[in-house]
């Protein structure tokens, strides 16, 4: 982490207020290895281990992928060291592919990694409120990461990252035991370490903001993180309770999701009473806040990200806060829009299909204000922008299907097909990898006190923004096709799948797309880990940006401020200021600087 | 680099929407084999119009900006907060537009989903289990006989457990095609023995979960001769990739035809839908279900049995 750790470094800007200082770090610089590095209590720290955590995650479910893009099209392929990938592996790939990414990717890293080492120092505080439980949430998430591995290596889990009941309840219709066990369990510890997460954001945003950080000063990253987990904490217990109840029902002989009267394989099963369709609403009550827990962070560093490499204010820095928030409250009732052809009563589509709708709206005034961003702006197309610009793109794109799925109509053609596919990786998956990308090449000189490449870091852009629309586009063409998902190879048993056999040819450029948008991943890598060692030294704010974390040391001490607690006199977003010097204005430059 | 991102940002934009506007067949919906399948693409072809239009300004805008305001090294950039009235206009026209799309859609969900079917509807009992479909017709006196899960045993031929000893059960047909008259409401009935199954029928646009524990009553009236392929849409384990089989809309004659006697009629008239070639050979290479393959009327096999 440098060898500024324990220089007590005052911020080059910025006036401090020494009546402040009492709220100097918690706890003191650990020394030792095992305390500085792994069982740490500084939320840099743990926002790190978060952050690498996520990386070995997105690795994982990216050489998934390809070995199902591989079986689809290639299926008599044999994998060195793999064989042959059966029909039925296929879907214990799709299963684990998703689960890593959704919940070991998109929600550890935008949230608990960059957010963890970000929210403390752009409020102006030490640490996180409860630095104990910070690392307990991390050490549980870690748990889960090694029980999910535990599922991969016993019996992979084959019923998609949903778990259906009764597939997902009842062992002998496909769930074999250890690997859906396992999977259960791996859930469940991953919630409890979101709900500790939560708790601490919330705290921390409320409570440990330095002077003159109001609310309304915060930069738009740190209101994103706010909401988040307020979702997360909502709905990361709801999950958890689903998941103990289909622990349950396994294992312990209870029917919460398992009707009466059924024949499995010829063998009739004890449980009756339950209701496969009560999963499915716990379920989608935490899933469908769960994407925009992966995306409400990426929004934020989008708009952190455009403001500063435009050189412009935020446009509708206000409007942007009450999107978030309208976003996150009416996330909580759309989540029947899952289950339109669920056997739900029908009576009901008409409201979640109207809320669902309704999020378009602040979806909508957050890309109008992207734009309103970069107008009359004056753009410095560093990599962190370019990837700032493509997660607009990409939200785009991946929002305008929405509205196709949101309305039960069209859910009867396009309900369970690639177009769901092609319009859930769009936004949740790839928009939001796109966000952290594009933290990832704005905050490396601020985590490692160095700058990474531009030259590789544009190459990854090129070729991860083409890639993905190469791969993603066709797939919305294939689902109005009819092409359903969760089918593994499309030749079966010798005999294509007919009514699909002209869509060969683009599932072809789809896997071919997919294997080098999977293999340009390695020059981030390169980049990544070249850039720490050999990288250019860095600056303390080498984007002349305003924020808070640009007033320390690359990477920042142990304690951030060094007991200094900063004073905030502006808002977080002003650039190109009339008649002042500088093309920006630092939060903690004194207040004549620039008067309101 | 702001001109880079123009040409690739708009390049993609017309890519896309060059394929949406063209749209070969292969790659759009497939034709309409049901009465209110039409309004269903119409509704789909206005909520692609519209947010086509809108793909398409939001890119644009956003390659140009990309181009026209990169740093050349002009004055500073326009000072601005945004602009409140701007703001509210363009929440009101996205507000308009989302729900006015969603209004619009209403009648046809409520046409399909609301409305039971219309009296003396052609009734067909559609049961999955892993991984087959099968269909069941309640005979003349318009009836499903009694089932038992304690009978359910494909092996024996009475795979959906249909009580021998209920009156009602002696006319039944059980089918593992699905054939159906043109023309002439469908009340159908979903179930679902093990697991989540979903019947899905991309020309008949249709498409609804088997459940088990419910039963779930839907209806729709197929208006094209044909034969056409039942995908299960719904995750249902290991063998879901192949729990496919074939639907025969036909004539009112050939329809009685197959009532009178369904096995015969379908070795006359093999289903010959897209994916038959595929069917034939997995059929081939294991032996099939004894009494499975093809219809056969329910007593008839139980006399076999006895």
């Amino acid at each position: 982490m440098g060898n500024v750790q324990n220089t007590p470094h005052r911020a080059d800007v910025g006036v401090v207020d020494s009546s402040v200082q009492h709220a100097a770090h918690a706890h003191a610089a650990p020394t030792g290895f095992i305390r500085k590095y792994i069982f740490s209590l500084d939320h840099k720290v743990i926002g790190l281990q978060y952050y690498f955590l996520a990386l070995a995650s997105v690795f994982t479910g990216l050489i998934l992928s390809v070995l199902m893009r591989i079986h689809l099209v290639w299926p008599e392929w044999a994998i060195p060291g793999i064989g042959i990938i059966k029909d039925e592996q296929y879907l214990g790939l799709l299963t684990l592919h998703g689960t890593f990414m959704v919940f070991f990717v998109l929600t550890t890293a935008p949230q608990s990694g960059f957010g963890n080492y970000f929210l403390p120092i752009q409020i102006g505080a030490a640490d996180m409120a409860f630095p104990v439980l910070n690392m307990l949430s991390f050490w549980t998430t870690f748990a889960a990461f090694i029980v999910m591995l535990g599922a991969f290596f016993t019996v992979m889990p084959i019923a998609g990252w949903t778990s259906y009941p009764t597939l997902s309840a009842l062992p002998n219709a496909g769930s074999l035991p250890w690997g859906q066990d396992l999977w259960l369990l791996s859930i469940a510890l991953f919630c409890a370490a979101s709900l500790m997460g939560a708790l601490n954001f919330i705290t921390t945003t409320l409570d440990l903001r330095c002077k003159g950080m109001s609310l309304w000063r915060m930069p738009l990253t740190c209101w994103t993180w706010f909401v988040t987990a307020i979702l997360g904490l909502l709905a990361f217990g709801v999950l958890l309770s689903g998941g103990l109840l289909l622990l349950l029902d396994r294992n312990a002989g209870t029917s919460f999701f398992v009707p009466g009267g059924l024949v499995v394989n010829g063998v009739q099963q004890r449980h009756e009473g339950g209701s496969p369709l009560l999963w499915q609403h716990l379920f989608w009550f935490f899933g469908h806040p769960e994407v925009y827990i992966a995306i409400l962070p990426g929004m934020g560093v989008a708009s952190q990200l455009l403001s500063t490499f435009s050189r412009k204010p935020i446009f509708g820095y206000r409007a942007m806060v009450f999107a978030v928030m309208a976003i996150g409250l009416l996330g909580f009732m759309v989540w029947g829009h899952h289950m339109f052809m669920s056997g739900m009563s029908p009576y009901t589509a008409f409201a979640f299909s109207l809320m669902t709708m309704a999020i378009g709206v602040p979806s909508a005034i957050k890309t109008f204000n992207w734009l309103g961003t970069m107008w009359r702006g004056k753009i410095r197309f560093y990599t962190p922008m370019l990837f700032a610009i493509g997660f607009v793109s990409l939200f785009v794109s991946g929002g305008l299907s929405g509205p196709f799925l949101a309305q039960p109509t069209l859910d009867i053609p396009l309900h369970d097909t690639f177009f769901v596919v092609a319009h859930f990786h769009l936004i949740m998956g790839v928009a939001a990898i796109f966000g952290i990308f594009a933290a990832t090449y704005y905050w490396f000189p601020k985590m490692f006190g160095r700058m990474m490449s531009e030259s590789l870091g544009r190459l990854h852009f090129w070729f991860t923004f083409v890639g993905t629309y190469a791969i993603f586009m066709p797939m919305h063409y294939e689902g109005m096709a009819g092409r359903p998902r969760r089918y593994g190879s499309m030749v079966v048993a010798g005999g294509l799948f007919n009514r699909l056999a002209a869509l060969m040819p683009l599932e072809k450029f789809i896997s071919i797309a997919a294997f080098v948008t999977a293999a340009a991943q390695l020059i981030f890598v390169i980049n990544l880990f070249w850039s720490m060692k050999k990288g250019e030294k860095a600056p303390v704010n080498p984007w002349e940006a305003t924020t808070l974390e640009w007033t320390i040391p690359s990477p920042p001490p142990h304690d951030n401020f060094a007991g200094n607690t900063p004073v905030v006199n502006h808002g977080p977003y002003e650039y190109s200021v009339p008649g002042v010097e500088r093309d920006y204005v630092m939060q903690t430059d004194p207040a004549s600087v620039h008067a309101h | 680099m702001g001109l880079a991102l123009l040409l690739v940002v708009w390049l993609i934009t017309f890519v896309s929407t060059y394929f949406f506007i063209a749209h070969p067949s292969w790659m759009w919906l497939p034709p309409v084999a049901t009465t209110y399948g039409p309004q269903i693409d119409s509704q789909f072809t206005y909520t692609y119009i519209a947010m086509g239009i809108v793909f398409v300004a939001a890119q644009v805008a956003l390659g140009l900006f990309a181009w026209k305001y990169r740093d050349r090294g002009h004055a500073a950039a326009y000072y601005s907060h945004g602009n409140i009235r701007l703001e509210a206009v363009w929440t009101i026209l996205t507000a308009i537009l989302f729900v006015g799309l969603n209004l619009m859609g209403q009648h046809i969900w409520a046409q399909a989903r609301f409305q039971g079917p219309s009296p003396g509807s052609e009734q067909v009992e559609i049961t999955g289990m892993q991984f087959q479909w099968y269909f069941r017709y309640p005979g003349s006196d318009g009836k499903y006989g009694r089932t038992l899960a304690k009978l359910e045993d494909p092996s024996t031929g009475n795979a959906l457990g249909i009580d021998p000893d209920d009156p009602a059960a002696k006319d039944d047909i059980v089918s593992s095609t699905l054939v159906l008259p043109v023309n002439r409401e469908l009340d159908v009935t979903l179930k679902a023995l093990d697991v989540i199954h979903d019947f899905f029928v991309p020309e008949f646009r249709f498409k609804q979960d088997a459940v088990p524990g419910l039963l779930i009553h839907m209806h729709f009236t197929p208006n094209r001769i044909g034969d056409y392929e039942i995908d299960c849409a719904e995750l249902c384990g290991s063998g879901h990739y192949k729990m496919r089989a074939g639907v025969k809309v036909v004539s009112e004659a050939d329809y009685q035809a197959f009532l009178k006697a369904p096995q015969q009629w379908l070795t006359e008239h093999p289903w010959n839908g897209p994916m038959s070639r595929g069917l034939m050979q997995e059929s081939e290479a294991k032996p099939p279900a004894p009494a499975l393959q093809l219809a056969m009327r329910h007593h008839q096999s139980q006399a076999e049995n006895h």
